[in-house]
């Protein structure tokens, strides 16, 4: 069937074991930690605008001022001068196929990146190591001026346009994490569509932390300009190591008036890695942002997708699946600011734990006044596969305006013995009967993926399922 | 086919199936009748290897097999069938990849996609199914009748050998139950057999029983042909408790 080969293609049956490429790198922080020395230094190889250097350095202030926050996970084991900041794989983006190095390539074959291209994918800018190596696009979309390239790129030739919403929508000063970004940040994808384009095969990048100990700090932004649309996707996988890893990652979006952006993830992080990410979407007159969020792995998860409802008639999606198996922590949920009037919002949050997995949803829903006819809605239920696991939910509204329709619903579930039992009777095992209830509770989500994303989704639950039986 | 002999069953420590045995014969259909909470759906579960229960002594064996040590899909797998009087719902999954995935877990050789259309079609025809309910999540908002006819649909999509159906009829419309036990004689024949549970003779004039069982207080106290049905119909449960001394506990 099509979808198993998906899957090969995918290489997700190797995942489980991370697969792990020889660290050979041209350049490598002379030590870890971070100081104004090697932000300098990664500001300096990457020949950046004075401005940029600037934008670094005042962001590694803000971080050094910025107390670790203690509302959420706990960050008390999260060593900052454990981790190396930059680290860059090869000497020069590779334009075409043939330039890049085969190591990557291997990793690049096993997650099918080289599939994706022939099935004629959008582009493909995969992200190894902190550097983007290999990137390409579409010559249609060339000729009609969409940009998507990575960030380093970006900055280099499209100067201007970076530099007008860069650090904008999430300012470096927002949270440790951004500031912590801001400072280091390395690859990450720039996309910009022009007025009434329309992007119909998503834009796709893949991910992964390589080396032991790196930290990842890419930095998205992408602009839909007025009356264009766009789905952009990442998906991400990381392989298995013993100490910890640092993911911080900045991602801004733009919608002008009446564009559409859509933005999908699945990133399944090993057991160490903190994931701590900053995205957050400005929605102007009559835009759509939607978030879809897949959080699976890490040791920490702390992510709260955000859309700004700034133009009349807005609106805001985001849904979002965690999966939290042993040890596991996800702090997940959203954010959504009404700020005009007619504006209108939608959160569905599924999380699923497991033994000693801990799920959280956290939520803030703010209505500023004069907000009038503005609707949201807010749906978190939780799914619960043992007696050992735990969820909670923190929804915090701020109302100024009364003309609104706000409505919120939570629920927690258990697979039922009764339940087990009746798909068991029909021939399911029992690892079957309690994947198909899981899928079957993720299916509001996994159905808004493109199929094979989907499937992607489901396969890794049920992988994460048999790994913490096993 | 199946043979059930000094069968106790409990739950939480309680008693409620207190030595019983029975025989159904290959190709034959058995009915159950018995007053509410006399322990049917019960005896429905642990033959379907419902895991809460504790079986305390007797055994079961179908087809020459004890299936004391086996799970409820292994008994799946080896031509049980249970039509739930409760069936659970699912919701996210649909009747289609639900089916698929049951038929495809207790087949040797997997169907192709679509010979598996093909099947669902038809089967869905037979129980007069709109082909839209394929789509719809397993019996998430199903009213009772449908819940019902979409137990026999699976029933006829796994073809097993011995259908076990607790209180199919309940609730059902005279169109619905002509439809159910259509379902079931399209697999009647002399590899097939059930036991179907009821507490009123009409569906029993649809599916004709070889023979009927009356079951009091966790027992089977009294069994005959199916003129036996009618007399329950007629004259109720108490004729049976004053004659056969149930209600006592020991
Ligand atoms: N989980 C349970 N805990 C305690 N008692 C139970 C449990 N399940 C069933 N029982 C009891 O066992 C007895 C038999 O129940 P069962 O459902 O088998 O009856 P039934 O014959 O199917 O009744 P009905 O005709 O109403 O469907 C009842 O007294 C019931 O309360
Ligand atoms: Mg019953």
């Amino acid at each position: 069937m099509p979808e198993d080969k998906t899957i090969q293609e995918l290489g997700l049956d190797e995942y489980k074991f991370g697969f792990h490429d020889p660290e050979d790198y041209f350049f490598k922080t002379p030590r870890k930690g971070i100081d104004p020395e090697i932000v300098a230094m990664i500001s300096k190889h990457k020949d950046e605008p004075e401005w940029m250097l600037e934008f670094r350095l005042k962001a590694l202030e803000s971080f050094f001022e910025k107390p670790t926050p203690t509302w959420g996970g706990d960050l008390s084991e999260m060593d900052f001068d454990e981790i190396y900041y930059y680290i860059r794989p090869m000497e020069n983006q590779g334009r075409t196929w043939d330039d890049v190095p085969e190591d990557i390539k291997n990793t690049f074959e096993k997650l099918g990146i080289p599939q994706a291209e022939r099935e004629s994918l959008a582009g493909v800018g995969a992200q190894y190591e902190s550097e983007v190596v290999y990137h390409s696009l579409k010559e249609e979309w060339e000729k009609s001026g969409v940009i998507f390239t990575d960030m380093d790129s970006g900055l280099r030739e499209h100067e201007d346009v970076v530099r007008e919403y860069f650090g904008k929508t999430i300012p470096p000063d927002d949270n440790k994490f951004a500031a912590l970004n801001s400072a280091v940040w390395s690859g990450g994808s720039f996309v910009y569509v022009p007025p009434g384009v329309h992007i119909d095969i998503p834009l796709q990048a893949y991910f992964r932390i390589n080396a032991e100990n790196m930290g990842q700090f890419e930095r998205t932004l992408i602009i839909a300009d007025e009356g264009s649309s766009v789905h952009y996707i990442e998906g991400c996988t990381a392989p298995t190591y013993t100490s910890n890893s640092l993911h911080s990652a900045v991602v801004e979006l733009i919608a002008k008036p009446n564009a559409r952006i859509r933005y999908s993830t699945i990133q399944n992080w090993s057991l160490n890695t903190y994931n701590l990410v900053t995205k957050r979407g400005v929605a102007h007159e009559n835009a759509t942002i939607e978030w879809v969020d897949g959080n699976l792995g890490s040791k920490l998860t702390m992510k709260y997708p955000a859309v700004y409802l700034v133009g009349e008639g807005a609106r805001g999606e985001i849904l979002s699946v965690a999966y939290a198996g042993d040890g596991q922590h996800q702090d997940a949920g959203g954010k959504v600011v009404h700020a005009a009037p007619n504006t209108s919002s939608l959160i569905t949050s599924k999380s699923i734990s497991k033994g000693t997995g801990r799920s959280t949803y956290r939520g803030l829903l703010k209505v500023h006044e004069g907000a009038v006819g503005s609707k949201s809605r807010v749906e978190c239920d939780a799914l619960l596969l043992d007696e050992q696991a735990r969820t909670d939910t923190y929804p915090y509204i701020e109302i100024e305006e009364k003309k609104v329709n706000t409505e919120h619903e939570a629920t927690v579930s258990k697979v039922g013995e009764d339940q087990l039992f009746y798909l068991m009777s029909r021939g399911l095992s029992e690892e079957a009967a309690i994947a198909m209830v899981v899928n079957g509770f993720i299916e509001p989500i996994a159905k808004e993926l493109p199929l094979e994303y989907a499937i992607e989704l489901n396969r890794l639950i049920q992988m994460e399922m048999e790994g913490s039986v096993g | 086919m199946l043979n059930i002999e000094g069968l106790r069953i409990e739950i939480d420590g309680q008693e409620i199936v207190k030595g019983l045995d029975m025989e159904v014969g290959t190709g034959e259909i058995h009915a159950i009748m018995g007053p509410n909470g006399s322990g049917k759906s019960t005896l429905s579960n642990v033959l379907m290897g419902h895991p809460r229960y504790d079986v305390t002594a007797g055994s079961i064996t179908f087809r020459g097999e004890d299936v004391f040590e086996l799970e409820a899909d292994e008994r799946a797998k080896l031509g049980m069938f249970l039509a739930f009087q409760y069936p659970s719902e699912v919701p996210g999954v649909s009747v289609a990849n639900f089916l698929r995935t049951a038929v495809n877990s207790v087949r040797e050789k997997e169907l192709s996609p679509m010979e598996m259309y093909k099947l669902i079609q038809e089967k869905m025809k037979i129980m007069q199914m709109d082909p839209k309910f394929a789509e719809r999540y397993l019996n998430e908002g199903f009213s009772g009748g449908e819940k019902k006819r979409n137990e026999i649909l699976q029933m006829l999509m796994l073809e097993p050998k011995l259908a076990i159906m607790d209180e199919t009829d309940s609730g059902l419309d005279i169109d619905a139950l002509q439809v159910v036990a259509k379902g079931v004689n399209e697999l009647r024949g002399p590899e097939f057999s059930a036991i179907v549970i009821t507490h009123y003779q009409r569906i029993l004039r649809y599916i004709e029983p070889d023979r009927v069982h009356v079951m009091l207080d966790g027992r089977l106290v009294t069994s005959g042909g199916k003129e036996l049905a009618d007399a329950l119909e007629e004259k109720g449960y108490d004729w049976v408790r004053q004659e056969f001394g149930a209600g006592t506990h020991s």
